[in-house]
């Protein structure tokens, strides 16, 4: 056993070396400022071409996942629709990959970098479908995996949805390490990689997010041979931005570049992620505004040093929608479309359906995922033991729900409304992030350039509506004269 | 006394930190609690319930920590039937 000291503050200060060791990589020379870096740079020097991605996924049973249109649910929809509205509605059958989900695009490109790197193992830290996903693809590459858990309340009790996610990673021969609620989920990973000399199978790799481009460029070529036209609108959920980022870049490597790509997340406001308390009052343990909104306007606070998932560089709307409202079109899939999948895989479906009531009726929507059902993933589950921790659950008009207190369950298709997000207002935010990174008055050209991307704007939209700011002004007052 | 026989397949029980160990800028609830772990593995010597044992897990690590459970479970189901949700997408809501 390591002699070293292993309290929090120590784990923590070693955190770059860890990092370093456990990737094989070295993020220094991609980064040129506190707020600037080469992210091109970063995702090419993965050293993979498509195909070869397409060629490693189908050694693992990743990829190529059905492309359903949703007849009956989009008949429904243009029945409540103005005349001439109503698009096509598609889902792209992600709970067919090894493991259930889209996730295990994100892991096979880490398992195979992690086994031809001769790493003997790979740890990542995650109590989402990830989890199952990096230990399917591990145990199909030979390696050994680890996976760290944040399962329970103080109390011993957890989610449904979290105990079958640590199921399923057993299930693929994993080793998980089962935790309460913290943020110190990160200094675990840190001992646990330092322990092992595993692999870092971060979500937020270059390898994760690169794995998830074949999704975008599937969707291109599935929706142009049925339906002859670019996909004209992608729902994608959102909570770290991996998902958002993969397909999207995919798309645009398949030449998709009028495709809308929206994000959509759970409307969890008010509730804190952190607390012990608040952990079991939500119905969903990811996809949801605790993760999709910070990840967006600061990617930067995750176990790596850069983060590859960077939602703001493509994201062009951001809607919300209710816990009960997903739960609702949960059981309308099932009902009309024969088709029973996880409800957090149905958080972009829910999405669709308000979009799809808007749109014209020759266009088509593709929701871009669905995950696998069971005993725990399921909307009875989740709400059963919402009613047991004391939420409060009815029909109505999910207008009034109060994440936390009650989830409210939509009595028609009508009220799946969604609501949309200022996304100019996370633009904005972001940018205040990474003026605690750098001062703004400090940024450069190369700097303002880089941020501008990131947040899919022009150095000149920052410079008029953030710099011109009388707390930001100091850098133009100086270039101006 | 109980005892349970090496190489039975149990769950173990660590304090990775003590309230004071843990993180700052905690909510206050969670700050209150210690941070707490749960792993399986094959026990490694003969023991009691609540005794610090070594377990073997299922990638062959060897960790350590008090002896909760023999033959850990999985009961997560899928729960009370909610009536909410029964009649969505069928003629009772047409």
């Amino acid at each position: 056993m390591s002699q070293r000291d292993m309290s929090y503050a120590a784990v923590m200060a070693r955190k770059n070396d860890i990092m370093k060791s456990s990737m094989g990589m070295d993020y220094e020379k991609y980064i040129s400022s506190p707020v600037a870096f080469d992210y091109e740079a970063m995702m090419r020097d993965t050293g993979y071409t498509m195909d070869e991605i397409f060629r490693i996924q189908q050694e693992t049973k990743v990829g190529n996942t059905p492309l359903y249109e949703l007849r009956n649910l989009t008949e429904a929809v243009r029945q409540i629709s103005p005349p001439g509205k109503g698009a096509t509605i598609l889902v792209k059958d992600e709970a067919a990959n090894a493991s259930g989900s889209f996730k295990a695009r994100r892991a096979s490109i880490s398992a195979y970098e992690a086994a031809h790197k001769g790493y003997a193992g790979m740890v990542a830290a995650t109590s989402g479908n990830y989890g199952a996903a990096v230990a399917s693809q591990a145990a199909q590459r030979k390696l050994k995996c680890i996976i760290v858990q944040e399962v329970y309340d103080s109390r011993g009790i957890g989610q449904p949805e979290i105990v079958e996610k640590g199921r399923a990673c057993e299930a693929y021969g994993a080793e998980v390490l089962k935790l309460t609620v913290g943020p110190e989920l990160f200094y675990m990973l840190l001992r646990t990689l330092e322990e092992t000399g595993f692999f870092n199978a971060s979500l937020y790799t270059p390898f994760g997010i690169r794995g998830v481009e074949s999704l975008g460029v599937e969707i291109a070529e599935q929706t142009r041979a049925r339906y002859h036209r670019d996909p004209d609108a992608v729902i994608i959920t959102h909570a770290g931005g991996g998902n958002l980022t993969g397909t999207a870049r995919g798309l645009l490597h398949a030449g998709s570049r009028s495709t809308r790509i929206v994000a959509c997340s759970v409307n969890l406001q008010g509730l804190h992620m952190a607390s012990d308390h608040d952990f079991n009052r939500k119905s969903f343990t990811t996809g949801h505004t605790g993760f999709g909104v910070p990840f967006a306007t600061w990617p930067d606070r995750v176990d790596v040093p850069r983060n590859a998932a960077r939602s703001l560089r493509y994201m062009d709307e951001y809607q919300l929608v209710t816990q009960g409202e997903v739960f609702y079109i949960t059981e309308l899939l099932t009902k009309i479309e024969g088709l029973e999948r996880g409800p957090a895989g149905n958080i972009s479906l829910t999405a669709a359906v308000a979009l799809a009531r808007q749109m014209e009726r020759e266009q088509v929507v593709v929701v871009q995922e669905t995950e696998y059902t069971g005993a725990g993933k399921h909307q009875n589950s989740q709400l059963s033991f919402a009613r047991e921790n004391g939420i409060e659950i009815r029909r109505g008009d999910p207008l009034d729900d109060i994440p936390g207190k009650t989830i409210i369950i939509p009595e028609k298709l009508e009220q799946v409304q969604g609501k949309s997000q200022d996304i100019d207002r996370l633009r904005l935010e972001y940018l205040q992030n990474a003026g605690k990174q750098l001062a703004p008055s400090l940024w450069s050209e190369s700097d303002i350039s880089f941020l501008a991307l990131d947040i899919k704007k022009t150095p000149d939209w920052i410079r008029e509506n953030f710099l011109s700011l009388p707390q930001n002004n100091e850098h133009l007052e100086r270039t101006n004269g | 006394m109980n005892i349970i026989p090496k190489g039975t397949w149990v769950e173990i029980e660590q304090v990775v930190l003590k309230p004071e160990e843990r993180a700052a800028s905690l909510p206050e609830d969670t700050k209150k609690v210690p941070y707490l772990l749960w792993v399986s593995g094959f026990l490694l010597e003969d023991a009691e319930i609540e005794q610090k044992v070594r377990v073997k897990t299922i990638i062959g690590r060897e960790l350590s920590g008090e002896l909760k459970v023999v033959n850990p479970s999985y009961h997560h189901s899928f729960g009370t039937i909610v009536p909410e949700l029964l009649t969505i997408g069928t003629e009772y809501e047409k």
